[in-house]
């Protein structure tokens, strides 16, 4: 028996790592072609790592990228794709934002009120889809992102200055006014000079235990990977189909409210317009890549916050730092091929190893032969 | 009792004029630790249709698997059409005329029958007109009546197995193995496929048929081998052989006979179904009644037993009842408790056991282990969960438990639904439903695709948990499994219960004819009425 638990924890780590390596090297021919030195490049990136600023960097995004995955695995996990996490992310730190500078709680009641805001709103908008998916039959791909572009006017809209935004002197950004410090989501300083980790980071990975706990060791959970594996076998089952996709959207929502809480908790106390955008679809491809697995989402949340940062000075070295977007492309690219490759293996695999054990005889050993 | 079966070792051809099909001998393989097949020894005529009997896991599978090329033996020689040959893998094998058509059909549904055909084949006529005309050509030669122009996702089971078959032919195939063809089909169409496969043997095919149906195998074979444990142990003439030496053969005991009688049937009702009327919307907008006025009663230790050609409203009123679809009108009582408006879980909760009809759609998670496919159905009860929280510990023991006493051959409870044979997956689910003690078990078709002794352990499994009060409804498409496990019988007929018998005295054929619709009421002229 041991022997197909190895197995298949060999076959779960191939994905990843096939996809990766296929990455590595498609991306180094891309740079040979477009005549730049590949190694070159790769121990700019790697040298980085070892500064300390980037490294907290890399951590508070992969912080923020591990909610948008976690947002989009709910999903994944029974057969739901949720786009709209972007959307949902955007309105519900923007709307967290304004309920949190018009109000002034003492401590970390604020937060509270704030991160429930998010959740609200998060929810609110994948709940739209979920419904019109159970009552209309509408496919969740196309409603959440025409939400996705709702979201982007209904935003705009509402932080216009005669609306709820503000306008500080002297500059065209648009702000929602400063949340109290009351509402400031506390840090953890690396070191003097290399700036704090979001205290929220941390809640991000309470979440992702929650996430493991909830999915493999509850009914609720249990009920919705039933779904996603088959949906007529869980209907037969007994689980209520609509009220699951409906459930599971408004998880998926609440999640993604939380996205925009590290940087907003954390960083700039505000919704302005340049609060960032894209991080939604940045966790599709983090939640595909890690398996929709909280362990390997948090790897892959790393890893693209790693190509994210540690890009970013690039332009000095006469690199371009797109270079880091082509890579992701290419990770993106060779994790769909190489996981359905594997996926395929594996089952064939198994098949034959169980012919063959039975075959073989090895067996659970049946009351009909014990009694021989 | 074996005078008309010789031992293997007269399985040589006598001196004819033309070398056999398919010759295989002395067809050992190993698999690490134990042998798998041993010493196998088969001689397939020329334009013959030669069955290969045996239990799950008696070594057919991997026989076959061997003369198409998939595994290699470890001893033992293989000739086809009197010539040595060895096979590294399937395109070897479709090389020298062997075309295998596998149980699950592999089609691709939006493609039409042609596309489907010439898929992977485009070497051989091209895509376009010579390849329809050579599709056209095999069709009317071995009357398979295939419309190239047809998708796939309209076909019905039966034309997609003819697809199939033709999909063998076009590549050139003058051997078919065929991998358990009737486990998907209705009584007719199995006629209408014994009528294809003598056809290909009218013209010189040769037709190598695997099943677990020995009453087919004997109407539709000339030759008949029998594997127990990995070897031969016989072939058998059909002429002279019944169903029960057969079966007796390849279990290598005697059968424990399939007629006890006793009733145990009381006057407490279990199920009660009153007037159910349902009806759905074609694709095409029309209205149509799928359940009309519906109505009987189980009583607590009785088999209800519905016959009927598939299609005539069974799975629709199995789905009503357990709360998939909702009924028109209706009243469904269980324990004098009303169910018609509970949802599933409920009703599951509730004691209604299930054996669906279709168990990859319902029955099993095939890509999940077979632990969690323990839980699936009873995931609110014991012992698979406490409360809110699951208890996969022990989920996992009980499934071992499972394992154990429904005899489900697998190395272990961590290997997918999927990599079990369908027997295999199918004693699992009997296990799982009658491990939660139900009042009333729905049990469509609990035999379909399990070998002779698992058939008879999970009749034996009904008939037990009957005596101790449990109400069946059992659905199948062998009749002989209706008449000989129901105490009532009902004939479903175009959504409604048309006729009814007595299980003692009605014969196959006549309850045959009253599911075409030809005779309705009660089905022979028994003085009392039976109890309602």
């Amino acid at each position: 028996m041991r022997k197909f638990d190895k197995d298949r924890l060999i076959l779960g780590f191939a994905g990843p790592v096939l996809a990766l390596v296929v990455a590595f090297v498609l991306s180094t021919l891309v740079l040979l072609v477009s005549d730049r030195d590949p190694f070159e490049l790769y121990r700019l990136l790697f040298e980085q790592v070892s500064y300390s600023d980037v490294q907290v960097l890399i951590i508070n995004q992969a912080g923020t990228y591990y909610l948008a995955a976690l947002a989009v695995a709910v999903g994944f996990r029974m057969n739901l794709f949720n786009i709209g996490v972007d959307g949902q992310y955007r309105l519900a730190a923007m709307m967290a934002a304004l309920v949190g500078a018009s109000v002034s709680l003492p401590g970390p009641l604020q937060i509270v009120l704030i991160v429930v805001v998010a959740m609200l709103v998060g929810a609110f908008w994948a709940g739209i889809a979920g419904i019109l998916k159970t009552t209309r039959g509408v496919s969740e791909v196309v409603s959440t992102i025409m939400l996705n572009s709702i979201s982007t006017s209904l935003v705009a809209w509402l932080i216009l200055p005669k609306n709820f935004g503000e306008q500080a002197e002297g500059s065209n950004n648009l702000t929602t006014g400063d949340i109290p410090e009351s509402g400031w989501f506390p840090g953890l300083p690396l070191s003097p000079d290399a700036g704090e980790i979001y205290g929220f980071t941390f809640v991000a990975v309470g979440c992702g235990l929650v996430y493991w706990l909830v999915l493999n060791r509850t009914r609720f959970g249990f009920d919705l990977r039933a779904t996603g594996a088959s949906e007529s076998a869980a209907q037969a089952s007994g689980v209520d189909a609509k009220k699951m996709i409906l459930t599971s959207m408004l998880i998926s929502g609440a999640v993604a409210g939380l996205v925009g809480m590290p940087t907003l908790l954390g960083d700039t106390h505000t919704y302005s317009l340049d609060f960032p955008v894209g991080l939604g679809f940045t966790g599709i491809t983090i939640a595909l890549l890690g398996r929709n697995h909280p362990v390997g989402i948090a790897l892959s949340a790393l890893l693209v916050a790693f190509l994210d940062k540690a890009s970013s000075p690039l332009d000095q070295f006469g690199f371009e730092k797109e270079i880091a977007t082509i890579m992701q492309g290419l990770i993106v690219i060779s994790v769909v091929v190489s996981y359905e490759l594997v996926r395929r293996y594996g089952t064939r695999r198994q098949q034959q190893k169980v012919g063959e054990e039975i075959a073989a005889g090895h067996t659970l050993t049946t009351e009909k032969e014990a009694a021989l | 009792m074996l005078p008309l079966l010789s031992g293997q070792g007269e399985c040589v051809i006598n001196a004819s004029s033309s070398p056999p099909a398919v010759e295989l001998h002395g067809i050992t393989k190993r698999f690490p630790g134990v042998v798998a097949n041993h010493d196998i020894g088969i001689t397939v005529r020329k334009g013959t249709v030669h069955a290969l009997v045996g239990e799950n896991g008696a070594g057919k599978s991997t026989l076959m698997k061997i003369l198409y090329g998939m595994q290699k033996p470890d001893e033992g020689t293989i000739a086809v059409d009197g010539e040595q040959v060895t096979f590294g893998n399937p395109g070897d094998a479709i090389a020298r005329g062997i075309g295998m058509v596998h149980q699950h059909f592999m089609l691709a549904d939006n493609f039409t029958v042609l596309e489907n055909v010439v898929l992977g084949g485009e070497k051989l006529h091209g895509i376009g007109s010579a390849a329809r005309k050579k599709i056209m050509e095999i069709s009317d030669a071995y009357g398979l009546g295939v419309r190239p122009d047809a998708l796939v996702e309209d076909l019905g089971v039966a034309d997609r197995q003819r697809v199939e078959i033709l999909k063998v032919l076009y590549r050139g195939a003058r051997i078919l193995i065929l991998d358990e063809p009737t486990a998907v089909l209705v009584p007719q169409e199995v006629d209408a496929l014994f009528a294809n496969l003598r056809e290909l043997k009218a013209e010189g095919l040769t037709v190598i048929f695997i099943s677990h149906k020995l009453g087919e195998v004997l109407s539709v074979a000339d030759e008949i081998t029998v594997i127990r444990r990995g070897t031969t142990v016989g072939t058998a003439d059909p002429a002279h052989t019944t169903t029960k030496q057969l079966a007796e053969l390849m279990v290598g005991s005697e059968l424990p006979s399939p007629e006890t009688r006793e009733s145990t049937v009381t006057d407490v009702p279990m199920l009660r179904v009153e007037g159910l009327t349902l009806s759905v919307t074609d694709p095409d907008g029309a209205v149509r009644d799928v359940l009309s006025d519906v109505g009987f009663t189980i009583h607590k230790g009785e088999v209800l037993g519905i016959a009927g050609v598939e299609g005539n409203g069974q799975t629709e009123l199995i789905e009503t009842l357990v709360g998939m679809r909702n009924p028109d009108s209706g009243v469904i009582t269980l324990d004098a408790e009303d169910i018609s408006r509970t949802p599933t879980r409920k009703r599951r909760e509730g004691g209604i056991g299930y054996i669906p009809e279709d168990r990859h759609r319902h029955g099993v998670l095939l890509d999940s282990p077979l632990w969690e496919n323990r839980i699936l159905g009873h995931v609110t009860e014991k012992p698979n969960s406490k409360g809110w929280l699951l208890d996969p510990k022990a989920a996992r023991a009980d499934t071992e438990r499972i394992v154990r006493e429904y005899d489900v051959r697998t190395p272990g409870i961590e290997v997918t639904a999927a990599s079990l044979s369908g027997g295999n997956q199918q004693k699992l689910i009997v296990g799982r439903e009658m491990s939660h003690h139900p009042k009333l078990l729905i049990a469509a078709h609990p035999t379909r695709g399990v070998d002779v002794g698992a058939q008879a352990q999970i009749w034996d499994q009904i008939r037990e948990a009957r005596r101790e009060g449990l109400a069946v409804l059992l659905i199948s498409a062998d009749l002989d499994e209706l008449i000989g496990l129901s105490d009532t019988l009902r004939v479903m007929f175009r959504g409604q219960l048309v006729a009814d018998a007595d299980p003692a005295t009605i014969t196959p054929e006549e309850l045959g004819s009253a599911m075409t619709g030809a005779a309705a009421g009660h089905l022979e002229a028994a003085p009392e009425d039976e109890a309602r």
